[in-house]
C-alpha cells in the first residue's frame, strides 16, 4: 500500500513498451523540449517569491528607481536596514501574537478533535452516524457566519479582542476537518488491538491514551501541520478577533497595505519573516501535508 | 507499519486507493454516558461557535443596522439590487466560472507532464510551495509582481521584453517627416513613404526630424549606403546636424542613422519585401528587381509598450484570479497525480498495443480513470473561490476595491469595515452558507454512499 506523498511513487515506469529508434530519437527531443517548458513554468512560481524577497533587501531608494532583479547584476545593493528597521519597530510583538495564538490553537484542536473522534469511531451511542454526519457537513461552512454572532458573544463574555478569543476561534472552526480526518484514521485502527485492551481490563481514557493516540501520529503529524499553517496563516479571523495589542503578523501587516508603495521597506520583509517558518515546516512535514490535504479532500 | 499503511488508504480519496472504505468499527464496550464526556468539549465549541452562529445570523439577517428594528427580508432585498452588491455578485460568478476549472486543468497538465519527468519532485515542491503561505504573504508578494511600472513589477518587464523582442524597432515615438515639398517623404496614415517609387541602383534617403539627436545610441552615426550592388538601398536617419550646418536631406557628418526600423518595400500597394535598418541606419533590399515603394510602417514611431494596468479596474479581476491559480495548482497537481499513480499500467499498455495514440489513451482511459479525483478538486476548488477574501483585499488597492469585490470580503466590509451593519452583513454571510449548501450536501451523500 502506498502513501501519497509529493514524491513519485517508486516503479510507476515498468513495463514501458519497446520503441522503434527513431522513437525513441522523438522522445528524447520531446522531453527536452517538455523539460525546457517545466523549467519555465517552476520559475514562474519560484520567481515572485524570490521577488518578495530580493525586495526585502534592497533599501527604498533602489526599490522606487529600479526593478528587483538588478539585484542580480549589482548584488552591492544588499542591505539588511529593512530587517534591521522592521525588527525595531513593534513586528517583533506581533511574532509572538502569531506564535501565542498559533501553537494553542493547535494543540487544543488535536486534543479535543481525538477524543471525539475516538468516541465516533469505537463508543457506542445512539444517534452517533447522525451525529457525525452533521460534522462532515460542518466542513465547509464558511467561517463568515460566526464572527457578527461570535463577536457579540465575546463582548459579553468581555474577552474580545484577546488572544484567547482568537484562539478559541481557531479551535472551534478547526474542529470539524479535525474529527472527520482522526475518525477515519481511528476506524483503520485493528479491532483485535483495542479488544484484547479491554479484555485486560483497560478504561477507555486508557485505550485512547495508549493504544489508539500513540497509533494514530501520522494522522495527528498531518492534522497538526495543517492546523498550524491554517492558523499561523489566517488574516480574517484576527482582523476580527484580536485587537493591535494582539493581533499577529498578517494583521499587522494588512495595517500597512493602505500606503502599500511608502511601507514596501516594512511590508517586504514582514511578509518574508512570515513565511519563513511555515516553509520550513512544510519541506520537513510535506509528507503528513499531503496526506491531510488528501483525507480533508471529502471522497 | 501495517496499520500506517492500512488507515492512509482509509483517508485517501477513493480514485486514489481504489479500495473498499474502512470497515465499519463494531460497537461494544462502554456505555454511552461515558461517549458523552469525550464527545463534550467539541460538542460544546461545535454549538457554541459555529451552529448557534448560524442559528443567529438568520435572524439577525431580518433585522436592521442596529438590530432593533425588523426589516424582512429588505436586507436581502438590498443584496440584489445595489448596483455595487451586482458588481460583487457578478464578480464571484466571474470567479467561479473562471478559477477552479483553470486550476483544475493547470494541475492536470502539471501531473501528466511530470510522469516522465526525472526530477519531477523538485518541480512539484516548487508548484506546491505557496501552498504554505499565507494568502497574505501571497497578496504582498502579488502586488509586487503587478507593479504598473516595468521597471518595477516583473509582470510588465517581462510583457514588455517579450514584446520589445517580437515587435523590433518601435522606439521611435515623434520622428516624422519634414513638412516641406522638396523632401523626399511623405507621412501616410501614421506611416512614412516615399513620394516618389524607387528603382533598383538608386540610393534611397528617408531623412526624419522630430527626435533628439541624445535619444539615439552613440555608435549611430549616419552613412550613405554602398552604390553598385544590385538591389535597393537606403538610410533612413536624423536629419540633424548637432551644432548646426549641414544641408537639408542629405547625410551630414554628425548625423545619426536610425537603427532597428522596420522599412516595407511596396509594389502596386502590396508588401514585397521586409527589412530592419542597421545601426548606422543603413538598409538594403539585394533581390528586388523594378519600381518600389519604400515605407516605414506607424509600428516604428508608436509609443513605447508600458505594460498593462493589472492593478487597474479593468484587469484587477483577472489579476487576482492569476494569483488564485499560483496559490493552488499544486494542490490540484498532487492530487490528480497521486490519481494517475493509481490508474493500472495495464489498461493504458493494453490500449497501446491496440494501437491507440497517446491522445487517445488520454482522453478515452485516463481522463475517465481520473474524474473522480478532478471532481474532488474541482468542488474544492469553487468552495475555495466562493470563500475568496485575502487575495483581493490585499491585491486589489483601496481605490480598486469596489470593482474587485466578492461577497466575502463585502461580507467583512459592511459588517467591521466602518459601516458596522450587522443586519447586512448577515445576510450576506446567509448568503455565503446558502452558496456552499449545495457542497456540503455533496458531502454528506458522497460520505454516506462510501460508508454503506
Amino acid at each position: 500500500m502506498k502513501t501519497p506523498t509529493i514524491e513519485r511513487p517508486a516503479g510507476d515506469r515498468s513495463g514501458a513498451i519497446r520503441r522503434g529508434p527513431l522513437a525513441r530519437v522523438v522522445d528524447r527531443l520531446g522531453s527536452g523540449l517538455l523539460q525546457v517548458v517545466l523549467i519555465l513554468i517552476g520559475l514562474f512560481w519560484l520567481v515572485p517569491t524570490l521577488g518578495l524577497f530580493a525586495v526585502s533587501l534592497r533599501d527604498q531608494t533602489a526599490n522606487t528607481s529600479s526593478g528587483w532583479w538588478t539585484l542580480l547584476t549589482e548584488p552591492g545593493q544588499i542591505v539588511l536596514d529593512n530587517y534591521a528597521d522592521l525588527l525595531a519597530t513593534g513586528f517583533t510583538a506581533s511574532f509572538w501574537n502569531t506564535i501565542l495564538i498559533t501553537v494553542p490553537s493547535t494543540v487544543l484542536v488535536i486534543g479535543i478533535a481525538a477524543m471525539a473522534a475516538y468516541a465516533f469511531a469505537w463508543m457506542e451511542f445512539r444517534g452517533r452516524d447522525a451525529l457525525f454526519l452533521v460534522v462532515v457537513g460542518l466542513l465547509v461552512v464558511p467561517i463568515q457566519i460566526a464572527l457578527i454572532p461570535i463577536a457579540g458573544l465575546y463582548g459579553t463574555l468581555g474577552i474580545f479582542g484577546s488572544i484567547p478569543a482568537v484562539v478559541l476561534f481557531h479551535v472551534a472552526f478547526g474542529l470539524p476537518f479535525a474529527i472527520f480526518l482522526l475518525r477515519n484514521f481511528f476506524a483503520g485502527i485493528p479491532r483485535e488491538l483495542l479488544e484484547a485492551a479491554r479484555m485486560d481490563g483497560a478504561g477507555e481514557w486508557k485505550i485512547f491514551r495508549t493504544v489508539v493516540f500513540p497509533l494514530a501520529k501520522p494522522a495527528v503529524a498531518s492534522l497538526g501541520i495543517f492546523q498550524f499553517l491554517w492558523v499561523w496563516n489566517d488574516l480574517l479571523v484576527a482582523l476580527v478577533f484580536a485587537n493591535t495589542e494582539n493581533q499577529p503578523m498578517t494583521k499587522a501587516l494588512q495595517s500597512q497595505m493602505r500606503q502599500f508603495e511608502s511601507n514596501v521597506d516594512i511590508l517586504a520583509p514582514g511578509a518574508f519573516l512570515s513565511l519563513i517558518i511555515p516553509l520550513v515546516l512544510f519541506f520537513a512535514f510535506q509528507r503528513y501535508f499531503v496526506q491531510g490535504m488528501m483525507a480533508g479532500s471529502v471522497k | 507499519m501495517e496499520v500506517t499503511g492500512q488507515s492512509a488508504d482509509s483517508t485517501t480519496t477513493g480514485a486514489a486507493a481504489g479500495s473498499p472504505p474502512a470497515a465499519r468499527p463494531v460497537r461494544l464496550g462502554p456505555s454511552p454516558r461515558l461517549a458523552l464526556w469525550f464527545l463534550l468539549p467539541a460538542l460544546i465549541l461545535l454549538g457554541a461557535m459555529v451552529i448557534y452562529p448560524i442559528v443567529y445570523s438568520i435572524f439577525r439577517s431580518l433585522f436592521d443596522t442596529t438590530g432593533t428594528t425588523f426589516v424582512g427580508v429588505d436586507n436581502y432585498v438590498a443584496i440584489f439590487t445595489d448596483s455595487g452588491m451586482l458588481t460583487t455578485i457578478r464578480n464571484n460568478l466571474i470567479w467561479v466560472a473562471v478559477a477552479p476549472a483553470l486550476v483544475t486543468v493547470v494541475g492536470l497538465i502539471f501531473a501528466v507532464l511530470t510522469e516522465r519527468i526525472r526530477w519531477a519532485t523538485a518541480f512539484k515542491l516548487v508548484v506546491f510551495m505557496p501552498m504554505a503561505v499565507s494568502l497574505m504573504a501571497s497578496g504582498v508578494i502579488f502586488r509586487f509582481v503587478y507593479e504598473q511600472d516595468p521597471d518595477r513589477g516583473v509582470a510588465n518587464a517581462v510583457l514588455t521584453s517579450v514584446r520589445d523582442v517580437f515587435a523590433s524597432g518601435g522606439g521611435f515615438p515623434g520622428a516624422r517627416p519634414r513638412e516641406n515639398e522638396r523632401t523626399p517623404v511623405v507621412l501616410s496614415q501614421g506611416a512614412v513613404v516615399t513620394r516618389q517609387p524607387v528603382s533598383p541602383g538608386q540610393t534611397v534617403l528617408l531623412p526624419l526630424v522630430g527626435l533628439r539627436p541624445d535619444a539615439l545610441p552613440a555608435s549611430a552615426a549616419a552613412k550613405t549606403p554602398g552604390q553598385g550592388t544590385p538591389g535597393i538601398h537606403g538610410t533612413v536617419w536624423l536629419d540633424f546636424t548637432p551644432g548646426g550646418g549641414g544641408a537639408a536631406d542629405a547625410v551630414d557628418a554628425g548625423e545619426k542613422g536610425l537603427p532597428g526600423v522596420t522599412v516595407e518595400a511596396l509594389r502596386n500597394g502590396t508588401v514585397a519585401a521586409t527589412t530592419t535598418t542597421a545601426a548606422d541606419g543603413t538598409f538594403s533590399f539585394p533581390g528586388l528587381t523594378g519600381e518600389h515603394v519604400v515605407r516605414l510602417p506607424q509600428d516604428n514611431f508608436a509609443a513605447p509598450f508600458n505594460g498593462l494596468a493589472w492593478l487597474g479596474p479593468a484587469l484587477i479581476t483577472p489579476a487576482i484570479i492569476g494569483a488564485f491559480i499560483w496559490v493552488w495548482a499544486g494542490f490540484a497537481m498532487v492530487l490528480i497525480a497521486a490519481g494517475l499513480a493509481a490508474i493500472p499500467r495495464d489498461a493504458l499498455e493494453a490500449a497501446r498495443i491496440d494501437g491507440a495514440t497517446e491522445w487517445q489513451v488520454f482522453r478515452r482511459i485516463t481522463i475517465p480513470l481520473l474524474s473522480p479525483v478532478l471532481l474532488v478538486v474541482f468542488v474544492t476548488m469553487i468552495i475555495n473561490t466562493l470563500k475568496v477574501f485575502d487575495l483581493v483585499f490585499v491585491i486589489a488597492p483601496g481605490s480598486v476595491q469596489p470593482q474587485a469585490n466578492v461577497v466575502a470580503l463585502e461580507m467583512w466590509r459592511v459588517s467591521f469595515g466602518g459601516a458596522g451593519d450587522h443586519g447586512l452583513g448577515s445576510a450576506l454571510a446567509i448568503f455565503l452558507l446558502v452558496l456552499v449548501l449545495p457542497f456540503m450536501i455533496l458531502n454528506i451523500r458522497r460520505f454516506r454512499r462510501d460508508q454503506s
